[in-house]
């Protein structure tokens, strides 16, 4: 955040890792009050005697009676005024105290940290598969400029792009799974379930990637360092490889870090789509059930997993390029 | 928008202050939420220097007929069909095309077509109305925070910076629950995420500007500030903010109707793109001709905002509508 990237004014060298790690401090704080004081709304806004629909929701319409209703209205305090309520479960929230699921009565840690693993699984998949089909496309295209693969490459990315992650997931489904039979089409527990949604988060990311890289590497290859290398009697590989390379590796991480909310959107869209049992899906769940500590919990895991990616990408970026001060412009 | 054509090694020296243009495609990769880059790239590619052309390409005039048709078959559709999209006849369930029902009936016996047109109407009017309720502050906010400065910028700043650390879908998805099925909440929360990105990028260019000979000439000639805004502000964030409305416009549509095929959007009888999605998935095979209507209208919609977007009049060379910059 700071003002010194101003045209005219000198670029005065700070602390480089203390202002990123500052901000995105500040944003899993913010992101706490915010999915905090939206929970606490949503918690408020149950329609009908709240605690009659939590007992419901926990034992069942026809066993619910005026005690254990009683029971609940006490558990969650729900009968206090508004801004000390508020306030409590901020506190709450700030203490780690998820509470419990309003549906299954589990502590809301426990049944996140079961969600927490698919969810890095797919999104970790979806990467490494992007990052392994579109790195050496981009390569090649890179060396072949207006080349049949650059064109080809150049189509297939306005076209993926134009497709959002769940129209991909039914194409997908109905393709692979249904014409072909060859892979499970929802659920995680066979074999190769994994394979469909991250591929459905891999394809429009690989598309991107080798995109970038290809201008990424094109760009660094025009530097004069690069045709210094050149001249020095470095082959083009190695040229490639010692200089441009690091010097394409900055926008396809800037590239990489702008595509972490479309994983993270697409990792709650597609884990619902293929019943995934990650945090997208519980998420959405809870949504379903109005279950608002699972909603709170689930919401915060995500936004924390998004910043936290964030953070690497930043960090990738400092170490690739130690001249860069963090928050430029920003 | 206007920036100086630097070779790509600068920015490449620490002596150098990063350019004008540099600062603000770098707020624009910084910034997460922008997928598209708006920054026409500085490098030339490498086939040559970017073509020129005079008046406006092919490709925006595509996407702006296709626009066109879309918005004309939302506005009037309902109007021309003529048949209420919740109507229901179960005798004539999934009936095959006809003229009666040019796109068949779904399984309640309701007409695609009429659906179809209702459904286009509310993705694009609530699309369009979440982009100009966030793109008017967030522009506001971004022209104020950098003519005050100080204090007031960089609390606005961490403002926008607190709305980032929640993906755009997410916060929807978190109004979605507040109020479900209530077509303000989702509303609501596709204007609360859009509107930083205006804030950034108004914010970007409208620095350097402020800061440049121009303003400060104007500002020693006593001119008002009002002037100060329209003559030097306006003209350098407007650019920029035109290219991103398209964007945000597709943006919002893909988002509701993500939503509503997850089946947290709008409730049913809504005809709402997703929800027909997921109504229509079922029967793909007994009645092939349903879910084709509302993807085709999805993609239509989206790929004419993109190509409004990623060649304005100027005619931006499709190889590389920049996602990439030095």
């Amino acid at each position: 955040m700071s003002i010194d990237s101003v045209q005219g004014a000198p670029l005065r060298r700070r602390g480089r890792w203390g202002p990123m790690l500052l901000r995105r401090a500040g944003q899993i704080l913010a992101l706490a009050l915010m999915v905090g004081t939206l929970s606490f709304a949503m918690a408020r806004s149950l329609p009908g005697d709240m605690a009659t629909r939590i007992a419901a929701g926990r034992y069942g319409y026809d066993l619910v009676s005026q005690a254990a209703a009683d029971q609940v209205r006490d558990e969650l305090a729900l009968d206090r005024a508004w801004p000390l309520a508020l306030l409590d479960w901020w506190r709450q929230t700030a203490s780690l105290d998820l509470g419990v699921s309003l549906v299954s009565g589990e502590p809301v840690w426990h049944e996140l940290s079961s969600h927490l693993g698919a969810t890095l699984t797919l999104t970790g998949a979806a990467l490494g598969m992007g990052l392994m089909v579109g790195l050496p496309l981009g390569v090649m295209s890179a060396r072949r400029p207006g080349g049949l693969l650059d064109r080809l490459l150049t189509a297939a990315t306005l076209l993926v792009r134009s497709t959002p992650p769940f129209l991909i997931a039914v194409l997908l489904m109905m393709a692979m799974a249904v014409h072909l039979g060859m892979l499970p089409v929802a659920g995680a527990h066979q074999r190769g379930g994994w394979l469909l949604p991250s591929l459905t988060l891999a394809l429009p990311l690989a598309a991107g990637i080798a995109r970038v890289t290809a201008q990424a590497l094109r760009s660094a290859m025009a530097m004069p360092s690069h045709q210094f290398a050149r001249t020095k009697g470095l082959s083009d590989r190695q040229a490639l490889l010692r200089h441009a390379a690091r010097h394409a590796g900055l926008p396809l991480l800037a590239y990489v870090g702008v595509q972490a909310v479309v994983l993270a959107e697409g990792a709650v869209v597609v884990e619902s789509l293929f019943a995934w049992p990650g945090i997208g899906h519980a998420l959405v769940h809870a949504v379903f059930g109005r279950d608002v500590p699972m909603i709170q919990g689930a919401a915060l895991c995500m936004g924390v997993l998004f910043i936290v990616f964030n953070l690497c990408v930043d960090s990738l970026q400092l170490m690739l390029d130690p001249r860069r001060t963090d928050g430029e412009a920003r | 928008m206007s920036k100086p054509l630097n070779p790509p090694s600068s920015g490449m020296t620490p002596e150098v202050p990063a350019s004008v243009g540099a600062s603000a495609s770098a707020a624009a990769v910084a910034d997460p939420h922008i997928r598209e880059e708006r920054v026409p790239p500085t490098v030339p590619a490498a086939d040559g220097p970017a073509r020129r052309r005079t008046g406006p390409s092919g490709r925006w005039l595509l996407g702006l007929a296709l626009l066109g048709g879309l918005a004309l078959f939302a506005v009037l559709g309902p109007w021309w069909t003529g048949i209420d999209p919740a109507a229901q006849d179960l005798r004539q369930s999934l009936a095959p095309p006809s003229w009666a029902h040019p796109l068949g009936t779904d399984l309640l016996g309701r007409s695609v077509l009429s659906r179809l047109t209702h459904a286009a109407r509310l993705s694009l009017l609530v699309a369009v109305m979440a982009t100009l309720s966030a793109a008017l502050p967030g522009v506001l906010l971004g022209l104020w925070a950098a003519w005050r400065g100080g204090t007031t910028e960089r609390a606005v700043v961490m403002l926008a910076d607190a709305m980032l650390a929640l993906p755009a879908l997410l916060l929807v998805l978190l109004f979605a629950a507040l109020a479900p099925g209530e077509l303000w909440a989702l509303y609501a929360g596709l204007s609360l995420g859009l509107w930083v990105e205006y804030f950034r990028v108004s914010r970007a260019q409208a620095r350097p500007v402020l800061h440049g000979p121009g303003v400060e000439a104007a500002r020693l000639l006593g001119l008002s500030r009002w002037t100060v805004w329209r003559h030097h502000l306006l003209p350098a964030v407007w650019p920029v903010v035109a290219r991103l409305l398209p964007l945000s416009v597709g943006q919002s549509v893909l988002s509701l109707s993500a939503l509503g095929f997850i089946g947290v959007g709008m409730p049913p009888p809504t005809a709402e793109l997703g929800l027909m999605m997921t109504e229509y998935l079922p029967h793909y095979e007994e009645a092939p001709w349903l879910l084709p209507a509302p993807i085709a209208l999805l993609l239509l919609l989206v790929l004419g905002l993109w190509l409004v977007t990623s060649s304005d009049a100027a005619g931006a060379d499709p190889s590389h509508d920049a996602e990439a910059r030095p």
